[in-house]
């Protein structure tokens, strides 16, 4: 059977193409003002990939804080469902999941059948999620990408307070003024973050094994941070993580069938 | 096709007539040549009844309920308290209520009234300064009569010393009824205020038992329609109007439940919730019940005037009893009155988060409820203390539980979208079927 997931995302969508329960094809697009536009455009990227077409796709399952722009879904499911279902499909034990994306951050606890038990979701505010560290990369004239690689080299402890992007900025200014290196910069914004999201999963409670999914998974320097945090030798990232709502979403379709 | 019969409540209509009576007789009070004071609902309302039947008041927390139901009149009274220079963290009642004033605006037409002297109770810190205040921007020449309610929390929580803390709040009475007459030169009326006295313990155990009726499957109210009338607790919970009304109520509610009526048709969940909502937007509730979910009521709403008797073996709440005898002293009146409202359950919580978290567990499952759903209120200082203490003991004694920020009172801190998605990824979770649409 062959089902699609797409996650139309705050910025960007991603499809997935799942083979009997085996991943075939991926594709990622920037989101943008059309959300019809990006899912076609995602669903056909991620199907070139994969080597199928339109027609060899049973079942479409849609997720993600644009879902409702998702027509062609079967089904949708809420982000805190697929990416139950994701952690489950890559780490089958895992019981915490952590899902750092653009504008959002979430933590749910799951069972053995990776159904929601609880989740926590971060309130309005951007600091515990990944466009923080894209606007503090700015405030710091680094590549989003060198971001994580930069705080690797620097083992200081800078505490920063603010629990709010735009007050963080102003810290980080600060920081700038003070002659502070930027490395050093870099991992107190991972850290400062990687607090955020744990103070969230604890309210969920840190059980065995905990994955974490989304865009942010790919960074080394939040990765280490949150593991600093968490006091765990293992946290569990899948290879692509920004996919795992997307392949959440294929799971839940294919079940659904 | 509904799964259960429905049909809108009959004295409806009268609840909004007595509603809009209460805050008509407050701004023509002087037109009769009467009395107004104003205070908090949890103010001991009885007491200025003695003053004789032309004693009008206002109480701040529902007052700034209405003014948060309007809210581009919210917008402008918050406006004007934020450049008064009162800061936003504050409760955001009191702010709308400050704000009115600053605006000469009473949220239900014409100027607001002013008050001839305040008569409160202090239980949480905005409650301490909010008249304190009200007086000030009043003109300062307004007296102000503080009723120290923080006495401690009532058996079976804490009964240590508990005759002695009723007598502590009961001599604050007897020294304020000496007030009342000095600042308003009247003579006391006993007799009107054993009255009133019996009619707030009539209607705050009346509304306890109308509460308990909600227990039944299906239920025969739901939150939004609770929210119209536990206010008249709230308004003056001595008016004898009001305690006839709830006598009214129960009988129909009592018939409801006799004939299987629902409040929502399509019932195939329950949950509670707690604190206030936010008013500006009560229309998640009617999202609730599109998913099949009726919410029964929550503490805050049976418990915030209701009266009610916590059994621990039983993990149960049931309605307090009311006395064998009226009072027949002004002294026994306010014994009465001051042990009647130190049981009140909204109180305990002041002393330890874990009394509420009892008192909600037995009501999840008493009241038979699938979800519970906490309101981190950011308007309310005093009520949403502890209440993430509270959902980590929900959550251990097995209930399930979601979280959404918002403000009773400040449209500025409620982000619908995102309440409406939580309650979407509640719903799915507790296994209900999305609905059409």
């Amino acid at each position: 059977m062959i089902t699609a997931g797409i996650d139309c995302g705050a910025k960007n969508t991603k499809t997935i193409i799942m083979k009997d329960g085996e991943i075939i094809g991926k594709a990622s697009v920037l989101t943008g003002f059309d959300q019809a536009k990006a899912v076609n455009k995602s669903l056909e990227g991620a199907l070139k990939e994969a080597g199928v077409s339109r027609d060899d796709i049973e079942r479409i399952g849609g997720t993600g804080s644009g879902k409702n722009a998702i027509e062609i879904a079967d089904n949708k499911v809420n982000d805190i469902k697929a990416m139950a279902k994701a952690a489950n499909y890559f780490f089958p034990n895992s019981r915490t999941v952590a899902d750092v994306g653009a504008e959002e951050g979430r933590a749910v606890k799951i069972d053995e059948q990776g159904n929601v038990m609880d989740f926590a979701i971060n309130e309005k505010c951007a600091a515990g999620a990944g466009a923080f560290i894209e606007a503090m990369a700015r405030a710091l004239e680094v590549d989003l990408e060198e971001m994580g690689p930069l705080s690797l080299k620097s083992d200081k402890e800078i505490p920063m307070n603010a629990q709010c992007a735009i007050f963080a900025e102003s810290e980080v200014v600060g920081l700038i003024h003070a002659k502070t290196e930027k490395r050093d910069i870099s991992k107190a914004i991972h850290d400062a973050m990687a607090s955020r999201i744990v103070s969230m999963i604890r309210r969920v409670g840190v059980n065995k094994d905990v994955v974490m999914i989304g865009g942010v998974g790919h960074n080394p320097g939040f990765v280490k941070a949150m593991k600093r945090e968490l006091k765990l030798e293992n946290l569990y990232v899948p290879d692509a993580p920004e996919y795992g709502a997307a392949v959440g979403a294929a799971v839940v379709a294919a079940k659904e069938a | 096709m509904s799964k259960y019969p429905s049909e809108p409540l009959k004295c409806w209509n009268k609840a909004k007539e007595l509603r809009n009576k209460f805050y008509k007789n407050f701004s023509d009070a002087k037109d009769k040549g009467g009395i107004r004071w104003m205070g908090s609902a949890w103010a001991f309302d009885a007491v200025p009844a003695g003053l004789g039947e032309d004693v009008w008041c206002i109480t701040g927390e529902p007052y700034g309920a209405t003014c948060a139901f309007n809210r581009p009149v919210s917008a402008k009274f918050l406006e004007a308290a934020e450049n008064f220079g009162f800061a936003r963290d504050l409760c955001s009642y009191m702010r709308n209520y400050w704000g009115s004033i600053l605006t000469n605006q009473y949220a239900l037409g014409g100027e607001f009234p002013r008050a001839d002297f305040a008569w409160s109770q202090h239980i949480c810190c905005s409650h301490a300064k909010w008249y304190q205040n009200a007086c000030e921007l009043e003109g300062g020449n307004v007296p102000l009569f503080a009723v120290d309610v923080g006495a401690g929390a009532c058996p079976p929580f804490e009964p240590e010393m508990y005759e002695h803390r009723v007598r502590y709040v009961a001599d604050q009475l007897l020294d304020g009824i000496e007030w009342m007459q000095k600042v308003t030169g009247r003579e006391y009326n006993d007799e009107l205020f054993f009255e009133a006295a019996w009619n707030d313990i009539r209607s705050t155990n009346k509304w306890a038992n109308i509460c308990l009726l909600n227990m039944a499957v299906p239920a025969p109210l739901d939150e939004k329609s609770i929210y119209s009338f536990y206010v008249f607790g709230t308004l003056q919970k001595s008016n004898p109007e009001f305690a006839d009304l709830y006598d009214e109520l129960y009988d129909e509610v009592k018939d409801r439940v006799d004939r299987g009526i629902a409040a929502v048709a399509n019932e195939q969940a329950r949950v509670m919730t707690d604190t206030q909502p936010p008013w500006g937007f009560l229309k998640i509730y009617r999202y609730l019940e599109s998913w099949g979910a009726v919410s029964i009521g929550s503490l805050y709403t049976f418990g915030l005037e209701g009266m009610w008797l916590y059994d621990e073996e039983k993990n149960d709440l049931r309605p307090r009893p009311i006395p064998a005898k009226r009072p027949e002293t002004r002294e026994e009146a306010c014994m009465m009155l001051a042990d009647w409202h130190l049981s009140k359950p909204e109180y305990q919580h002041f002393y330890h988060p874990d009394y509420k978290t009892k008192m909600m567990d037995a009501i999840a499952k008493n009241w038979k409820c699938d979800g519970i759903i906490l309101h981190y209120n950011r308007g309310c200082e005093g009520l949403s203390m502890g209440i993430a203490e509270n959902r980590l003991g929900l959550l251990e004694r097995g209930n399930k539980v979601m979280t959404y920020e918002g403000n009773m009172g400040d449209e500025h801190e409620f982000d619908e979208q995102a309440t409406i998605n939580r309650i979407d990824i509640f719903m799915e979770s507790m296994g209900l079927k999305r609905p059409a649409g």
